[in-house]
């Protein structure tokens, strides 16, 4: 089934709106899969997806998957202003970790009670439906979609979506490193077997080295480590995520730049490549 | 296509493999996926050597046996308890390790719960006395 996948957002931790993020963009992790019957799968609802449901309710789209890696604020806080939501047309499936403690449901209408917010999820028109995330691939909207927890603080989950000849896999927040990468099979390493072969492989890449050297534990990857698990996994392509907030413009092409150069210019292209708003690949 | 390895199995190897203590995980159906540097020392053979193997295969070369000497039943061990029972468990017992060497040792298993409903395997450390 073709599709086709655009990125809204892929700012970490904080959006950052200016001048200095114009090129790569501000908002945080949202990225639409569009389905050729109109169908869509939504990742993660960071500010991202508050434009994504702009065009959403202009496209007519009543029909709407989101899949959530994991509530930590930047990947939730756009759900609140997702137009979407407030339409009593749509039908909206929101999938998410489960956790040990509290429904997923239950998460996310904190959200949506004071003092964060005005309005009681009550009082929400759209039909919305929360739904742990299975243990094992499911089809959505004839897609097979998979999902496994992998290594970020608290239940998170990263997402592998097949649309029968093409495969991405989306790890915004991934810190496989402390677990070891290259010197493990891919089914020993975080996130591994979500990203085996994958045509395009979103992965965290927030920090260069000497950032990350002062950030271990934080839930997060330098660019090498981005680039060994790519390696490791044999992604096709690498686009480079979750942007580090204080990272310019400037800044992120120098990370760029180095992310090319560990890959060596002997490796098949594509090269690797930073993720910027309304980015789109094509899913034959 | 090979399953994902459970990340609670994924840090459980990267926590053995830190530890000077012989330690071994094993996965829900009772496979052994990793034993560290130090068991390898007491086996005599190293985790790459051996692979993925069911663990009574892996204990039964030791000849567990209580302290009269008597052999041990599976499920009196540690190990097939933790795995069946679901609970931990420890006991003391002698072993012939693969110098040839007669040694009693401890042993302590307890299981991992990524959920309450979701047993994903064990970890067992043998404490040398």
């Amino acid at each position: 089934m073709p599709a086709r996948l655009t990125i809204w957002g892929c700012r970490g931790s904080v959006a950052t709106p200016g001048p200095e993020t114009v090129t790569y963009g501000g908002n945080t992790s949202c990225v639409e899969v569009a389905l050729a019957d109109g169908a869509v799968l939504v990742l993660d609802a960071g500010t991202g997806i508050r434009p994504l449901g702009i065009e959403l309710l202009a496209r007519g789209a009543r029909r709407i998957h989101l899949l959530l890696t994991h509530l930590h604020l930047d990947h939730l806080e756009g759900l609140r202003f997702f137009a979407p939501l407030w339409d009593e047309r749509v039908t909206l499936d929101v999938w998410g970790p489960r956790s040990p403690v509290l429904s997923l449901r239950d998460r996310i209408l904190r959200s949506f009670q004071p003092p964060l917010f005005p309005i009681d999820f009550r009082d929400v028109p759209a039909r919305v439906t929360f739904h742990d995330v299975p243990r094992e691939p499911w089809t959505l909207e004839g897609v097979s979609v998979a999902a496994a927890l992998v290594l970020h603080p608290g239940p998170t989950v990263g997402f592998r979506v097949e649309t029968g000849t093409a495969s991405v896999a989306y790890l915004p927040d991934h810190e496989p490193a402390l677990a070891g990468i290259g010197d493990r099979p891919p089914d020993w390493i975080s996130g591994g077997m979500l990203a085996l072969d994958a045509d395009l492989l979103l992965h965290d890449a927030q920090y260069f080295e000497d950032e990350y050297a002062a950030r271990i534990g934080w839930g997060h990857s330098s660019v090498r480590h981005a680039v060994a698990f790519s390696r490791a996994v044999g992604a096709r392509q690498l686009v480079l995520f979750h942007h580090e907030p204080n990272h310019s413009d400037q800044v992120l092409e120098r990370l760029e730049d180095h992310a090319r150069a560990l890959v060596g210019e002997d490796a098949p292209a594509p090269a690797p490549a930073l993720a910027r708003e309304r980015m789109v690949f094509e899913l034959p | 296509m090979q399953r994902q390895k459970h990340l609670v199995l994924i840090l459980a190897r990267e926590f053995a493999s830190n530890l000077a203590t012989p330690t071994l995980v094993a996965d829900h159906e009772g496979r052994l996926v990793f034993y560290n540097e130090a068991a390898e020392a007491v086996v005599g053979r190293r985790f790459a050597e051996t692979g993925e193997i069911d663990i009574e295969e892996w204990l039964t070369p030791f000849s567990p046996r209580d302290e009269d000497s008597m052999p041990l039943t599976p499920e009196h061990r540690p190990t097939r308890i933790a795995l069946d029972e679901r609970r931990a468990a420890h006991s003391r017992y002698r072993v012939t390790s693969a110098d040839g060497l007669e040694r009693e040792i401890e042993v302590t298993a307890f299981p991992l719960f990524a959920h309450a409903d979701e047993f994903v395997g064990i970890v067992a450390i043998f404490w040398r006395t």
